[in-house]
């Protein structure tokens, strides 16, 4: 089929040769473990790698009529998405020891499909950075340059996957935290519109806005994904009815993206952006252009009132989600003489500096005499946010604009200066708080060779365009199988 | 100083469902700890709540049966506060928008009704169970049930709209007729199917404020909420009296000592956090289902007392008596339908079908799959029919309980029919006063009462069998024929 090494196949062709008999799933793990060893030294992706990948006997049958998708295909996901007998930490002392009795729903069905889930990734704690920093087990490091971070919450799968540690993976998002890595390690990184992937089994930060992504290196491989784990699930009251999309008859073609309308907020590309970023968003516009799509300015109100009004809501509902890891049923314990000093010391020691700060400022924000100045008025600034972007929306099929100000910075050059740090979000939360699906995607290198992304947000439950939008650019710019691979550093 | 008692009160119902608010685990009482949970239940991490559409559903007839309003969006809320049996450390309630406002409980008779009205009906999650140690030498340690975590409770909330313990009292025998009416809980408030606090304050007697009021939990009997209320105002006046101030509290009720306790002060007052559950889409009835809901509401308990009286003729008391409960009503309902006389019907049922329910302990369901209401009828008006005596009536009653049969067959077969041929009895008459001679001649010699002993030994000779009217008739005839009397 290919003279590639397996770790560089994409899952569509491990799929299709494991699934034919050409290709032993075995062997196509151990090749990716291989890489693991080779990687993880200087990166750190995972923070539980499982030889050979979970076992997925327990898996649920798959509905009559559909064929697996992911047949041997190995996967990172999050360590914030519980697995069956598998320690699920969120990056977080407080789970150090917890092994979950049951499946995510999202987990349940990679089994499903055949997928191979080969370990559980870093992350910030709880969802909680933008950087991997937060982890309470060390930080993951960006492949391009081991210097700096690889973006976060979800960094680890990210890293895996720009490694060949895996095929695809899974993050989640709430704000930003599967598209900005994705831009700082080259890959497509897929936040799906709000309920459009199960969150059971997903350990919650903000509900409102918490949301499984993919990660892929290219189109076909995240419109795989996305169709594998998407459908209805009953265990989740904010999930939608239906799959995402028709995976066999999504047109990924040369001319998929011929008559869409993009469009460009051209206020938010003002000062602070990137030299390099913004060439990257010029380069793919005028790749859209020349694929056939019409790319159009849009008014987009300044983003600046996003970072704030998500730092609201976000910690608000955290902190009421983060209140059960109190030491009674599971995690960590410290002992004490009274129920009280057993919260207090147990949460003390299992919860690091960001979690604390986000539950102290969520705990404020609902606090009476101050609900209406701070979470009441966030959540009204949060329609006129959805309302903007809604509008925004009204003449076009997409946006376009960069994921991140600038691509990957230093370990601990924000670490020290949490607004900076939430900053590093701005152009990503919007997507968030509308609950819309957006994608991001590579668009080239700086000079000194680290990533650079930009990302389009569609209308709710068009993830269709945002992939055929993808899939036209890789025709345009880089085919992904001549993707530029990071380099080990010796 | 006289004073004048305001009494709110906060009633939790346990709604009969089969399986928990938001989880599959299964709703039932008791069961080894720790038996009855999920992931969802337990709140491991990842775990989301799903609505079980079974209890608003319940909620809504509640609604309907108060005459409140049932609205057709409502919003679940989380209230934040940290405690080992309550598993997220939050409770999913419902905060600035119940499914239920306004209405009234009907807490008097069809003949004096009385009416308090509603504040709200809103829809939450159960806690589970702490159990401390209770004695020296107990192990010092805490354990936690969480089988009855996330058993759907519908908090009903009254205006502070009543005068007295006794109203207090009134109040919660009515909501609980009216949820087991509804077949929405069963009522019992020592298995804690209904938990009372009541908020209390007393005020001058014309005042028009309301004095600080003080909250008293745990009241886990109806006779515990009379208690508590009436010690409460006895304390708060006792203050007030003194010159004293009241400040506002909570407090616990101590059943077995009958005592009072503070628990908080108002200091001590919890900030609950409140905010729109994101885990949970909007609760939205349509207008279609509570048109459903609406239909299938049951004639209530006072509407179906009115109709006894006015439609079958009853006395308020039979009406009220037969209203307590809604199987009890039906029960009669369906008897006279089936053609039995609904006065005897009424009497039968108030005094021979309660005592036996009482004395067999069997549920009114068990009890009229032994003695449906058609054949309960048919037994009714063989006695209306002159058919049984009143005694026969009950004999054959028992045996219906004991055998299957037809009762006019059954009757037959025990002989228990009424002798009524006046030939045969005439007989047994003769005999009767042939062994009894002086007695006969009592009554011959003028003394009337010695009849009454004739006709019971006549009743005796033929096992009660003989018809009453007809035995003083017969033995009337076989005296006169020894003599004339006087």
């Amino acid at each position: 089929m290919t003279d590639r090494p397996y770790w560089q196949w994409s899952a569509g062709e491990i799929a299709g040769a494991v699934a034919a008999g050409k290709a032993s799933g075995d062997e196509v793990v151990r090749a990716h473990e291989a890489q693991a060893d080779l990687w993880e030294p200087h990166v750190h992706a995972f923070l539980t790698r499982v030889p050979g990948g979970i076992p997925s006997s327990d898996a649920p049958a798959l509905a009559p009529g559909q064929r697996p998708l992911l047949s041997g295909v190995p996967v990172a996901i999050k360590d914030n998405l519980v697995t069956r007998g598998v320690r699920t930490t969120c990056g977080s002392k407080i789970l150090e020891h917890y092994v979950p009795p049951y499946d995510a729903t999202v987990v349940a069905r990679l089994k499903a499909h055949g997928a191979r889930i080969v370990g559980k990734s870093n992350l910030d704690e709880f969802a909680m950075g933008s950087s991997t920093e937060n982890s309470g087990y060390g930080p993951s490091r960006n492949p391009y340059d081991v210097s700096r971070v690889p973006g976060g919450s979800s960094g680890g799968s990210a890293v895996a996957v720009a490694t060949g540690q895996a095929a695809v993976g899974l993050g989640s998002e709430t704000g930003g935290s599967v598209r900005q890595p994705a831009a700082f390690t080259n890959l497509l990184g897929l936040k799906p519109t709000y309920g459009r992937l199960s969150r059971y089994g997903l350990v919650a930060f903000a509900s409102s806005m918490d949301q499984v992504g993919v990660f892929s290196r290219s189109a076909a491989d995240g419109a795989r994904v996305l169709a594998a784990l998407s459908g209805h699930d009953p265990l989740d009251a904010t999930s939608l009815p239906g799959p995402a999309l028709d995976f066999e008859a999504l047109d990924l073609g040369p001319e998929t993206a011929n008559g869409l309308v993009v469009g460009v907020p051209r206020a938010l590309l003002g000062d602070g952006l990137d030299d390099d970023v913004a060439e990257g968003q010029r380069i793919v516009e005028a790749a859209l252009q020349a694929a056939g799509a019409t790319v159009r300015e849009v008014h987009l109100l300044p983003p600046s009132s996003w970072v704030a009004t998500y730092y609201l809501l976000a910690t608000a509902e955290a902190s009421s989600n983060l209140a059960r890891f109190d030491g009674i049923r599971y995690g960590l314990r410290k002992s004490a003489s009274n129920v009280l000093d057993l919260y207090r010391e147990t949460r003390e020691a299992g919860f690091g500096a960001e979690v604390k700060r986000r539950i102290l400022l969520g705990t404020y924000a609902l606090s009476a005499g101050y609900y209406d100045a701070y979470y009441g008025k966030a959540q009204k600034a949060r329609r006129r946010i959805q309302q903007d972007l809604a509008a925004a929306l009204e003449g076009c099929d997409a946006l376009l604009f960069p994921t991140t100000p600038t691509p990957a910075f230093k370990l601990g050059e924000k670490a020290d200066d949490p607004l900076a740090m939430y900053l590093s979000d701005i152009f990503t939360i919007g997507a968030n708080l509308a609950g819309l699906p957006a994608l991001s995607v590579p668009a080239g290198f700086t000079g000194g060779g680290l990533p650079v992304g930009v990302q389009f947000t569609a209308r709710a439950s068009r993830e269709d365009v945002l992939y055929r939008l993808a899939a036209a650019l890789e025709h345009q710019l880089t085919d992904p199988k001549e993707r530029r691979w990071p380099t080990k550093p010796s | 100083m006289a004073y004048e008692t305001v009494l709110g009160l906060e009633v939790h119902i346990q709604l009969a469902t089969r399986s928990k608010l938001f989880c599959a685990c299964p709703n039932e009482f008791a069961g080894e700890p720790n038996t009855r949970v999920c992931p969802v239940c337990l709140a491991l991490p990842g775990a989301l709540p799903t609505l079980n559409a079974a209890a608003p559903a319940m909620v809504a007839r509640l609604g309907l049966a108060l005459g409140a309003t049932v609205h057709e969006r409502s919003i679940f809320s989380r209230k934040n506060y940290f405690y080992p049996d309550m598993p997220k450390d939050y409770q999913i309630s419902q905060y600035d928008r119940p499914i239920v406002t306004g209405g009234f409980l009907d807490i008097g008779t069809a003949q004096a009704p009385h009416r308090v009205p509603i504040t709200r009906v809103h829809l939450e999650e159960d806690t589970g169970k702490s159990s401390h140690p209770e004695k020296p030498g107990d192990r010092e340690e805490t354990r936690l049930d969480f089988n009855r975590c996330g058993v759907p409770l519908a908090e009903m909330v009254s205006e502070p709209a009543m005068r007295s313990a006794e109203e207090a009292f009134a109040y919660l025998v009515a909501l609980r007729r009216l949820v087991r009416w509804l077949g929405i809980s069963d009522g019992d408030m020592e298995k804690g199917s209904l938990r009372c606090d009541a908020n209390v304050s007393i005020r001058p007697v014309g005042a028009k404020e309301f004095g600080t009021r003080s909250e008293i939990k745990n009241l886990n009997s109806i006779m515990g909420v009379k208690n508590a209320i009436l010690a409460e105002v006895a304390r708060q006046t006792g203050v007030l009296d003194a010159g004293g101030t009241i400040t506002q509290a909570t407090l616990l009720w101590d059943q077995d000592k009958e005592r009072l306790q503070v628990m908080r002060s108002k200091e001590e007052a919890h900030d609950y956090r409140y905010f729109p559950e994101p885990d949970l889409p909007p609760l939205d009835f349509p207008a279609a289902a509570l048109e459903a809901e609406r239909a299938a509401l049951p004639e209530l308990p006072l509407d179906r007392a009115r109709r006894f009286e006015a439609a079958l003729g009853l006395p308020a008391y039979d009406a009220d008596l037969l209203t307590d409960a809604k199987d009890l009503a039906d029960y009669f309902e369906e008897t006279v339908v089936a053609g039995a006389p609904a006065k005897a019907a009424a009497n039968w049922i108030g005094n021979d079908v309660l005592r036996t329910l009482k004395e067999t302990g069997r549920s009114l369901p068990e009890f009229a799959a032994t003695l449906p209401p058609a054949r309960f009828a048919a037994l009714l008006n063989l006695a209306a029919g002159g058919t049984l005596s009143s005694k026969l009536a009950r004999d054959l009653f028992a045996v219906l309980l004991r055998e299957e049969g037809e009762p006019a067959e059954l009757a037959k077969r025990h002989g228990l029919v009424q002798e009524s041929d006046a030939g045969a009895l005439l007989a047994v008459a003769e005999a009767v006063l042939d062994a009894n001679p002086s007695v006969t001649a009592d009554f011959l010699g003028g003394k009337d009462k010695a009849l009454t002993f004739l006709v019971g030994q006549l009743m005796k000779e033929t096992k009660g069998r003989a018809n009453p009217a007809l035995a003083q008739q017969v033995l009337r005839e076989a005296l006169s024929r020894r003599g004339t009397p006087n």
